[in-house]
């Protein structure tokens, strides 16, 4: 009893039946449909799935830049979708982003040190703008900017050194939660290495929580502590890093797992789960499974009876008829 | 007894633009034997697209010069050919295939139309109307795509869809040798096992020498003979898959790569990535490309460029090797 409080005080960020549905000219659109997730405090949730599948809409939803269409968002057990707007502006302050390609939501004619300050004095976070642009100082250190790019504008940076602008604005407000949204998919690799350490140095220096956003799975294994697969819209499971590569239980994720190209030739003789077909739409979906037109072991069921969604060992969660 | 196919002498590739001249390929050279795969690795602007367009002589007139080298494919020499010389060697002879499927193919046409287009294109003799179309719908099932859908547009068709019809269009000609440029970087993991499971096989079958252009160690352990490890221009080490697989002596560079890539096997705490950027490709030093960001530097990295180091198949540019690779694994294999 004592435990399972003390496991509930863990959690930072809830998502209960979330769902966000754009309406789109052939109907509706279930981008989030039905997702309940759980994050513990200065832990990482990764969140995989191929392209469309609602990773985006998620991290985006549960920050509530985009208004859910149902479902509920707690932020330490409180929740946080009646919130009006001059109380989510203070709930943001604690809750940030990190985007792709940080240079598509920065304006361009700022320059490094006016960015990473922006965030500070427009939520007068000092008394003068002076401490804003001395702390934004401080952040280039703590992020590996050298100070000497203080006035550079972001278009003459590598994408390395763009992503690190958007770590240290995001940092800016000294937030407890972070929602990063493929922050090195494009980078390459040595870099991606060099940003992978520096996320994980903040985390552990500053207790950050992480909702990370990838469809790179080796990426995803080496920063979380739990995944979830998502599929159309849905979550399709959810466990441990280390259980969830051990011991995959949906079709999908087995699937996945066996499609990663791995830099070793002795695997060359892995046997790959080629799933057939493409993914479907997801405009009105159709009752059942979603992954049911691809997946190997359906039966009729799967297509008549939208498998729950259900703890099949501790903490792991499977939404498939058939796995546990 | 097997041929080579493509061979690359010392190539040089500079782009001149009015304000600088960017140093794009310097002094590689490489073999490539019938039937057999190499990959080209390497990070953003290491220079391996300029060298697939320099094998096609598809580089973009007046920017871009090759002041040294020689390609030799099937014996003769591609820089010294004429414009319509050329123009039967690619895509009767080399095909290539782009990241982007868009590049290659035309948004007003059905894919039906396209693909029979190139049959027609590359085709010397004449063929029947009726025999034509049936080898359309044969190309497109071929690539897992029902025949039915030759009347669709490109853009009816998902990414994963459209670089299948390319890949068939390179290979509806069946081609000796075809070079694919990060044909899969673009699409879902499962889908690019889709495709990559679906290279091999026509590969295999019909026995295409291939240059696999790609960032990915993963593509490339899974799908290549050989190995070109490619770093500002220069070929940094090479070998069989086996040499850059297995072996223990690897150029620093190829050893911050594997070092950047989390595993999925091993758990590792942390990283251990490359410091620092690539050098600017505008400006030559006279010493290795890598000394900047290398972690084993010694002082005449900086000063003189490296040769090759050789042993048997497996080739390192680097100081720390210039008496020899001796990899204790062969070593032991003597003894
Ligand atoms: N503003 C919008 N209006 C209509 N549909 C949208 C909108 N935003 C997203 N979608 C749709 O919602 C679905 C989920 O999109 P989302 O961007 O969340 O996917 P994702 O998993 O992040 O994909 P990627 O890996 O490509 O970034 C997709 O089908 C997308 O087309
Ligand atoms: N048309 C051009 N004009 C000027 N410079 C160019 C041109 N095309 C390429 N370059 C430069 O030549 C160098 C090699 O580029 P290349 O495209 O061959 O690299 P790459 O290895 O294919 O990189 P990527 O992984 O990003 O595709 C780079 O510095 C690039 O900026
Ligand atoms: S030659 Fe020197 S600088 Fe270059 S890779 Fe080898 S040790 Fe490093
Ligand atoms: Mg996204
Ligand atoms: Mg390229």
């Amino acid at each position: 009893m004592i435990l399972a409080e003390q496991e509930e005080s863990r959690i930072l960020v809830e998502t209960e039946n979330l769902k966000k549905y754009f309406k789109v000219a052939g109907g509706q659109l279930h981008a989030v449909d039905g997702v309940n997730l759980r994050i513990r405090r200065g832990k990482t949730l990764g969140i995989v799935g191929e392209s469309g599948c609602g990773k985006s809409t998620i991290g985006r939803t549960i920050l509530r830049l985009i208004e859910p269409s149902g479902g509920d968002i707690r932020y330490e057990g409180k929740s946080i979708i009646n919130l009006n707007n001059s109380a989510m502006r203070e709930m943001r302050k604690k809750m940030q982003i990190i985007f792709q390609d940080p240079y598509s939501s920065i304006n361009p004619r700022m320059s490094v040190i006016e960015l990473i300050a922006e965030f500070m004095i427009v939520n007068r976070q000092y008394a003068t703008k002076a401490q804003c642009f001395n702390k934004a100082a401080q952040l280039m250190d703590v992020v590996g900017l050298a100070r000497r790019l203080a006035n550079v504008y972001p278009h003459e940076l590598d994408g390395g050194r763009r992503q690190r602008i958007g770590i240290a604005r995001a940092l800016s407000l000294e937030p407890e939660f972070i929602v990063c949204d493929e922050p090195v998919s494009a980078l390459d690799v040595s870099i991606q290495a060099q940003i992978l350490n520096l996320l994980m140095d903040l985390q552990k220096e500053k207790g950050l929580t992480y909702m990370f956003i990838t469809h790179n799975l080796s990426v995803v294994k080496h920063i979380s502590s739990e995944i979830a697969v998502m599929y159309l819209g849905k979550c399709v499971e959810k466990a441990t890093s280390a259980q969830l590569f051990e011991e995959p239980k949906h079709p999908y994720t087995k699937a996945l797992l066996t499609a990663i190209p791995e830099p070793d030739i002795a695997m060359r003789k892995k046997e790959i789960i080629v799933i057939k077909g493409e993914v479907t739409s997801p405009i009105n979906p159709k009752p059942g499974c979603r992954f049911a037109p691809r997946c190997d072991y359906c039966q009729e069921i799967c297509w008549r009876e939208e498998p729950a969604y259900k703890e099949v060992k501790e903490q792991h969660f499977v939404a498939c008829h058939f796995s546990g | 007894m097997t041929e080579t196919i493509l061979e690359v002498k010392d190539l040089e590739v500079q782009y001149k633009t009015e304000l600088e001249t960017v140093y794009a390929v310097n002094g590689i050279s490489f073999r490539l034997n019938e039937g057999e795969t190499l990959g080209i690795v390497g990070e953003t602007g290491a220079g391996k697209t300029t060298t697939a367009l320099s094998v096609l002589r598809l580089l973009p007139e007046r920017v871009s010069f090759i002041p040294k080298g020689e390609i030799y494919f099937q014996g003769q020499n591609l820089l010294e050919m004429k414009e319509n010389e050329l123009r039967k060697i690619r895509g009767e002879k080399i095909a290539m295939i782009f990241q982007d499927p868009m590049t290659s193919l035309n948004p007003v046409m059905t894919v039906g139309e396209q693909i029979l287009e190139a049959l027609i294109f590359h085709r010397a003799e004449k063929a029947e109307k009726a025999e034509l179309e049936k080898r359309v719908d044969e190309v497109l099932t071929m690539v897992g795509i029902a025949a039915d859908r030759k009347a669709d547009y490109p853009h009816q068709f998902s990414g994963g869809m459209k670089q299948r019809v390319v890949i068939a269009m390179a290979l509806a000609c069946e081609p000796e040798l075809l070079i694919a440029d990060e044909p899969t970087t673009a699409l879902d993991v499962t889908i690019q096992a889709q495709v990559l499971l679906m290279i091999r096989n026509l590969r295999d079958r019909l026995k295409t020498a291939m240059i696999m252009i790609t960032h990915d160690l993963g593509i490339v352990a899974q799908t290549c003979d050989n190995v070109a490890v490619m770093y500002a221009g220069e070929l940094i080490e090479s070998g069989t898959a086996e040499d850059i697989f297995c072996a223990e002596k690897h150029h620093p560079y190829t050893e911050g790569l594997f070092g950047s890539i989390p595993s999925l096997r091993v758990y590792t705490e942390r990283l251990n990535p490359i410091a620092g950027l690539m050098p600017d490709p505008t400006e030559r030093n006279p010493g290795c490309k890598f000394a900047p960001r290398c972690p084993k530097v010694m002082a005449i990295c900086r000063s003189s460029h490296p040769e090759d180091a050789v042993e048997n198949t497996h080739r390192i540019k680097c100081h720390l090797y210039s008496d020899g690779i001796t990899d204790p694994r062969k070593e032991e294999e003597r003894l």
